[in-house]
């Protein structure tokens, strides 16, 4: 299809015993793109990624690899690798020959095989270890070798399965930088796939946001934090408040009793809306001052901002600010017109 | 450290049990009791270097590694078919293969000797179809069979185990690194089994070398293994400090070897085997 599109997936349907896993899923991957696939445990990410490593064949719908169909190309004839959730290094190889297996297989010379394997741990981070057993090494060593061996075998596409699941948050943060700048300097194509919001929106440069099979929404992190598309979206990336709303014409949305400004449009003449703001989004004023009048409820200190509850009488609002206010002082609160995202209301299924 | 003192009856058990027996066997085997004195002497170890003592030796190490190697050829494939089951189907398969093993190790023997017999389940088939009954007791073939028989589930459960525990997303990543059927068997199931295997050859080995009753039903009076002779030497002859002397050298058979496959077993951690 278009020139720089690496991996198409094609209406991709699973089902296990009649259950659908995978209700059809199309998507694209560039060249050299850091693609996230995002949701709660069990939306089908890991079985999606499984499909494109070809672990599992879809019961629908086309994989296609530079505008080749490989749907029924086994793994071993694919140009991806994966890194495998749990690493599923070989317990019965040292570092070295771990690194050196893909290339053993395709039977390399052995000078050439030591070069590469050499500079992969170089890559890593892990000069010198060669002849360490799998055993010895902590998590995130491990979790380098498994990325050195998939990246020495040179795939278009490396695949990774909640790579840094297994690691404590110091450790995971590290590597999420690292895994950045290693595929930035390798220039290849990364499939990630992770339950946390905050390591896609670090890392990604577009997401998939995904939930009961089906993809809610495509886009770059920030168009995904800052214009979810529904209200799953909404909850899953960072904290939302949601409320019902009407749309009482272009840029003029009304919710909790009032009418304000907002920038969408595009909607039917009073059609019933959710709105989205972000708790970061609302400015706290004096009470005469502020679009809405509430009284806080609950304030909890988080380290960098304070979390305040506000009730307005219908809804109670959920505010991230540096500045307090105490439990039971009357405040006005403000949202920017940018800060308003309405979305269409969800289907119930 | 307190709980220290419930292992000592255990401790007892083993010192009644089996510390004490092999004193004894040890005691006996060097030494013979003369008008009711007794010496030391090496004499009955000698008297073991006869050749013909020798052959009884060889024959049984033979059949015994005969036993083990078939028991794996055919215990390996098993093992792999059942890993590879949904585990619903695979615990009904195990138990077909352990229920023979409920029923009296000598019952099963003695079934085959109607089924081997001169008047035979085998034997009527072939004089339906015409031919002659043929002898299929008595001779090495029958040994060998119900050795093989009575020890194969000992080769397919321990190999079966650590088939079953591989984690399979190793075979994905090796199939994930370019590896095909062949080479993901031999570059990691294989070498990943080898505990399993090793322990399936202990646990076959160590038996099939002592093995007395086996032998005597299946292969006639006339058939005697080193088992034979050692209950020969204790029920018929009388003679303790022969016999004795007999079971420590076959011991020390034993003992070479298993420290020979436990050199093939590289890896220590999260081994199976007996060592």
């Amino acid at each position: 299809m278009k020139k720089n599109h690496i991996i198409d997936l094609k209406s991709i349907t699973k089902e296990y015993d009649g259950q659908t896993v995978l209700d059809n899923i199309s998507f694209y991957v560039r060249k050299n793109e850091f693609v996230t696939l995002l949701g709660p445990s069990g939306c089908g990410k890991t079985t999606t990624l499984r499909i494109i490593g070809g672990f599992e064949q879809p019961t629908e719908g086309k994989v296609i690899f530079e505008g080749e169909d490989i749907t029924n190309l086994p793994p071993y004839k694919r140009q991806i690798n994966t890194v495998f959730q749990k690493y599923a290094l070989f317990p019965h190889m040292n570092v070295y020959d771990n690194i050196a297996f893909g290339l053993n297989i395709k039977k390399l010379p052995k000078d050439e095989i030591k070069k590469r394997v050499k500079e992969m741990l170089k890559l890593v981070n892990l000069a010198g270890f060669e002849d360490r057993s799998i055993q010895s090494l902590s998590g995130g060593q491990q979790q380098r070798v498994a990325i050195a061996r998939a990246l020495v075998n040179e795939p278009k596409v490396l695949l990774l399965d909640e790579p840094l699941g297994a690691l404590d948050l110091k450790l995971r943060k590290e590597m999420q930088t690292e895994l950045k700048n290693m595929q930035k300097r390798v220039g290849i194509t990364f499939i990630y796939v992770t339950h946390d919001q905050e390591e896609a929106l670090t890392m990604s440069d577009t997401i998939v946001v995904m939930d009961k099979g089906v993809i809610q929404q495509i886009g770059t992190p920030v168009d995904i934090y800052n214009e979810p598309k529904n209200a799953f979206v909404a909850k899953f990336i960072g904290e939302s408040n949601i409320i019902d709303g009407i749309m009482r014409e272009d840029f003029v949305v009304e919710f909790a009793g009032k009418v304000f400004d907002c920038i969408d449009k595009g909607f039917d003449k009073n059609e019933e809306i959710e709105v989205v703001v972000r708790p970061e989004d609302i400015i706290i004023t004096e009470p005469e001052k502020g679009q809405l009048q509430g009284r806080i409820t609950s304030v909890t200190f988080k380290g960098v901002h304070y979390e305040m509850l506000c009730n307005d009488g219908q809804f109670v609002w959920k505010i991230h600010s540096t500045i307090m206010k105490p439990v039971g002082a009357e405040v006005g609160l403000c949202v920017a017109p940018e800060n308003i995202h309405v979305m269409k209301k969800a289907m119930k299924r | 450290m307190k709980m220290k003192i419930f292992s000592y009856p255990y401790m007892l058990w083993l010192a009644i049990f089996i510390v004490v027996p092999l004193i004894l066997v040890l005691l006996y085997a060097v030494t013979v009791t003369e008008g009711g004195s007794i010496t030391f002497t090496i004499e009955n170890l000698r008297r073991f270097l006869d050749p013909n003592y020798i052959d009884v030796l060889w024959i049984s190490i033979k059949l015994a590694l005969e036993t083990t190697v078939i028991t794996l050829i055919l215990g390996y494939p098993i093992g792999m078919i059942i890993a590879k089951e949904k585990p619903s189907r695979r615990n009904t398969m195990i138990l077909l293969f352990v229920i023979p093993m409920w029923m009296n190790f000598l019952l099963r023997t003695y079934a085959w000797l109607t089924l081997l017999g001169k008047n035979g389940i085998i034997n009527y088939f072939i004089t339906l179809l015409g031919f002659e009954p043929m002898n299929l007791l008595y001779n090495d073939g029958a040994v060998l069979l119900g050795m093989v028989y009575n020890f194969l589930p000992f080769m397919v459960l321990p190999i079966y185990s650590v088939l079953a525990k591989i984690d399979y997303s190793l075979i994905e990543a090796a199939e994930d690194l370019g590896a095909n059927k062949y080479q993901i068997f031999t570059k990691v199931t294989l070498p990943l089994s080898v505990p399993g295997i090793i322990t399936g050859i202990t646990m076959v080995f160590m038996p099939a070398v002592s093995t007395f009753v086996i032998s005597r039903l299946l292969g006639g009076g006339q058939y005697m293994l080193i088992g034979n002779l050692i209950e020969q030497q204790f029920l018929w002859v009388g003679d303790w400090h022969f016999g004795s002397a007999i079971s420590i050298i076959m011991m020390i058979f034993i003992l070479i070897a298993m420290a020979i496959t436990s050199k093939f077993d590289t890896q220590k951690e999260g081994s199976s085997g007996l060592w």
